[in-house]
């Protein structure tokens, strides 16, 4: 049932990042001390003139990437994304956010994934920081290919991005790369009738899972990739409330404010229909990836089981 | 309480088996940053076990006792491995570093173990914590001091030098940086990726009292701590110089092992290197 593991999708981001460099003069990299963690090693080695390293300063590299972009770079801002969300919001809020100057940060090491770092390393809330600055697109690719797509994509934009990626292999969800990619456009990557799986990152390749458990218990569930937090894809949201009438959203990092307060909004507004949540409440520990996604509730199980309870709701109220 | 009485020598061979601990927790966790561990060892054992610090490991929340912050905090396997010896924790939780269901976390977390003063990792945040802890201090009228170690490469955070303005107009007497100058950052050599220099010309121009001194020179850092007591109204720092990986020789100055475990056959060599 597990998906074969392809590369992380922070490895990814590096490669893509020096093929853009390759492509566009105009793009510049920062990182705070982590270029051999983020991979922007890769652009580094390439083209060490249109490289910073700012030393473990992440709120000045990002008021760096700021002028830089205000003077018409491309700028890609680096760290974990922990440190780079939380010591340079200020930074983001009115030097990026505010003004609008075209600076993509990439939040590497996301979510708790990371394992036996522990808390202090973990991105538990970064996507729900960037998701408070007006004008951030927000995206969180679920595997390479889809990675490579979105900083391209992000490269493309003009305006604040942040993309989060992920410190370990990730399962391949997109074998023949991500061609039909947009930002905001989210993907349906299975189709269904009874319930729909929201997911984004890891929890993709979770959510397929979940589904071919549940089609074996006879129900059809709908998986979309929602790479995209902000802007929503909301069309396609209401569709699947319409249509499959319950939906589970599944995300590796905080649920008060993340992709699933995002989504449950949107419902509430466009189409009501029961909801499900599977995410993070609280912080998490140290100890080996896969064993923190099971005792923290991040599993291909967990979004079945909910599903589930959601499909047999729905019977027990019709009969 | 410590004792005082304890010997350089017998320092130096506490120092020599805590550093086969490190190695031998992040051998068996299998992740983990020796490099910074062991240059920052000698210093701990000083700290803790040469009669500098007060502590009670039975109390170990005791209202007087003398506070260590580990500023940078990858370096825990080198406090727990003093914590161990000091008695606050069993020697065998050390071979729990990193597991899951146990407080052995991956950077110090004071809601897992009660002797660790400050949950750090997230690296230019250990020195304000102090500065606080050593202001209460004053508030409270105890005699405790605060003792925090910063790395070279987390000088580069501007929060340390906000901490330095911060606590020498203060006048805070009962606060001791030491500074693990050991060269190195994740990316590379300091001088390469983001000089501090010059940096005792930095400390001294925020208001501190500054002491350099060989990071690995038992009787140079015992004198240093006793300096570093002395009655005064400014900070006090001590610019250990370390190398680091200290002690293991494959480990030294190369900084592939800033954050990287070593294997089992890398394991049984540096036991050998580290033989009493
Ligand atoms: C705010 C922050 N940025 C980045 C990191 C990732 N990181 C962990 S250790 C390290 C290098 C630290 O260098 P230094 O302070 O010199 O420590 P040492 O050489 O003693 O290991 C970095 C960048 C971090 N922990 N915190
Ligand atoms: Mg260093």
């Amino acid at each position: 049932m597990a998906r074969p593991l392809g590369e992380a999708t922070r490895e990814a981001y590096g490669k893509a990042l020096a093929e853009l460099g390759r492509e566009n003069p105009n793009i510049v990299v920062l990182d705070g001390d982590l270029s051999k963690s983020t991979m922007t090693k890769y652009f580094a080695q390439e083209f060490p003139d249109r490289f910073f390293n700012v030393g473990i300063a992440e709120a000045n590299m990002v008021g760096i990437a700021a002028g830089l972009a205000s003077a018409g770079k491309i700028a890609f801002a680096s760290s974990f994304a922990c440190f780079v969300m939380c010591k340079a919001f200020d930074q983001m809020r009115l030097a990026v956010a505010y003004s609008g100057n075209n600076v993509k940060i990439v939040g590497t090491h996301g979510g708790i994934s990371i394992g036996e770092d522990g808390v202090s390393q973990m991105g538990h809330e970064d996507i729900g920081l960037a998701l408070s600055l007006p004008g951030f697109v927000v995206m969180v690719p679920a595997d390479a290919a889809e990675t490579r797509a979105a900083v391209r994509a992000a490269a493309e934009h003009v305006g604040p991005v942040y993309i989060r990626v992920g410190r370990p292999k990730a399962p391949i969800v997109y074998e023949n790369g991500c061609p039909d990619f947009q930002i905001g456009r989210a993907i349906t990557v299975r189709e269904g009738r009874d319930v729909t799986l929201i997911a984004n990152g890891l929890m993709v390749a979770a959510a397929l899972d979940a589904a071919e458990a549940l089609e074996q218990e006879g129900i059809s569930a709908r998986v979309l990739d929602m790479h995209t937090v902000r802007p929503l894809d909301e069309a396609t949201i209401e569709k699947a409330a319409r249509e499959t009438g319950a939906i589970v959203v599944a995300e590796e990092h905080l649920l008060y404010t993340g992709l699933a307060s995002q989504v449950a909004m949107a419902v509430a507004r466009l189409h009501p229909v029961p909801m499900r949540f599977v995410g993070l409440y609280d912080y998490a520990e140290s100890g080996a990836p896969d064993a923190l996604m099971r005792k923290y509730g991040l599993t291909a199980d967990d979004i079945a089981r909910e599903a589930r309870e959601l499909v047999n709701m729905r019977q027990k109220a019709a009969v | 309480m410590v004792t005082t009485d304890v010997s350089v020598e017998q320092l130096e061979r506490t120092a020599r088996k805590l550093r086969r601990h490190i190695v031998k927790m992040l051998a068996i966790a299998g992740s983990g940053h020796p490099g910074g561990s062991l240059s920052a060892i000698d210093i701990l054992t000083a700290l803790f076990l040469g009669g500098i610090m007060r502590y009670d490991p039975k109390n170990p929340r005791w209202e007087e006792r003398d506070r260590f912050i580990l500023s940078k905090g990858h370096a825990v396997p080198a406090l727990y491995a003093v914590l161990a010896e000091a008695g606050f924790i069993p020697e065998e939780w050390l071979w729990q570093l990193r597991k899951i269901d146990t407080p052995m976390q991956g950077h110090p977390s004071v809601k897992d173990l009660p002797a660790v003063e400050a949950s750090t990792g997230s690296l230019g945040q250990g020195l304000s914590i102090g500065l606080g802890m050593a202001l209460a201090a004053r508030l409270d009228g105890r005699q405790y001091r605060v003792y925090v170690m910063i790395g070279d490469g987390e000088s580069e955070e501007g929060q340390v030098w906000e901490a330095a303005m911060a606590a020498s107009h203060f006048r805070v007497g009962n606060l001791t940086a030491i500074l693990d100058y050991n060269r190195y950052q994740l990316d590379g050599a300091i001088g390469e990726i983001m000089s501090i220099e010059p940096i005792v010309a930095k400390w001294e121009a925020f208001g501190w009292a500054v002491r350099e001194i060989d990071g690995h020179n038992m009787q140079e850092i015992l004198d240093a701590l006793h300096w570093a007591k002395e009655p005064r109204e400014q900070p006090s720092i001590i610019i250990a110089h370390t190398v680091k990986g200290k002690g293991v020789s494959f480990m030294e100055n190369n900084n592939e092992f800033h954050g990287k475990a070593p294997t089992q056959a890398e394991l049984e060599q540096a036991l050998a290197e580290l033989a009493d």
